[in-house]
């Protein structure tokens, strides 16, 4: 990746984006979706592309996709 | 604009169960719940502290005192929001959040009691390699910086300011700086996500960047 993509990507966003709030908001149901394997991003593409671009929000994400999955049985 | 949700549907057979026994009138069974739950929290709060050990100051015990606090009020906030919870997710997995939630923001918080940065460093040294940018290989480079500079100094509000130097030049932890100046993490995302948005546009003014560029992410 040269430097032109690299300040590419970090000047990055995407109108699309719902924020932490509205993403928050919603995120025990698009990990329920995703745990489930149906198509959460299709169904809340605002949320996929803000977990995508938030650390702190993808951080809970993958903690709580975790949480729910190691509550499964047979986890 | 809140994102559409789904509408209120019969619950699963074991959400039931829990709201049932959790919202008891009978004391013995409602506690029983209440020790259950508790249990899960903490099994949660535990694996979620582990999970993010490595990119946190907080070792040994007092991680694990992160989690047992996580739990602890993530189960009083869930006893108190019970009637909340709309059948739009498991009850567990609704549950679980608030226990991820409180993790994310207790360690956000002990970030201060031995920052790596202090706030207010303003260590501009590391602007080109946030931006991954390197003044000695490119001319061009050392422009770019001085329009970001130029944009950090008269487009943004002391406030902005201030946050957009804590998170990207100085690389402290969103919810370290949300913690310590008492703001939701939203509104530190919303001053990065629009102060990215006035620098591409003013290197784009520069051609310094192309236009179009953007719209083929």
């Amino acid at each position: 990746m040269n430097e032109q993509d690299m300040l590419e990507r970090f000047l990055h966003t995407d109108p699309r984006d719902v924020g932490c709030g509205q993403a928050t908001a919603v995120l025990h149901i698009y990990v329920d979706l995703v745990a489930a394997g149906q198509d959460a991003a299709g169904r809340y593409p605002g949320v996929a592309v803000h977990l995508a671009a938030c650390g702190p929000c993808g951080d809970d994400f993958a903690g709580l996709l975790a949480a729910v999955t190691s509550d499964e049985p047979g986890a | 604009m809140q994102l559409a949700r789904p509408a209120p549907r019969e619950l699963d057979a074991e959400s039931a169960s829990w709201l049932g026994r959790l919202a008891s009138a009978a004391a013995g069974e409602r506690e029983a719940a209440e020790r259950d739950l508790h249990g899960k929290l903490l099994r949660i709060a535990l694996a979620e502290v582990r999970r993010r050990s490595s990119r946190t100051p907080v070792t040994g015990p007092e991680l694990d005192d992160v989690a047992h606090q996580a739990a602890a009020d993530a189960m009083l906030a869930i006893l108190g929001k019970l009637a909340e919870f709309r059948g739009d997710s498991r009850f567990t997995t609704w549950a679980y959040k608030f226990v991820i939630l409180e993790v994310s923001s207790k360690l956000g918080r002990h970030y201060w009691r031995n920052p790596p940065v202090a706030l207010d460093t303003a260590q501009w040294e590391r602007l080109p390699d946030r931006l991954g940018l390197d003044p000695h290989q490119h001319a061009e480079a050392t422009g770019i910086l001085a329009e970001v500079r130029h944009v950090i100094d008269t487009e943004l509000t002391a406030h902005q300011r201030r946050i957009f130097i804590a998170i990207v030049v100085d690389g402290i932890p969103l919810d370290a700086l949300a913690g310590k100046l008492n703001l939701q993490r939203n509104a530190i995302y919303k001053v990065i996500f629009d102060t990215r948005r006035k620098i591409r546009r003013a290197l784009v003014a520069k051609d310094y960047l192309d236009e179009a560029a953007a719209g083929r992410r």
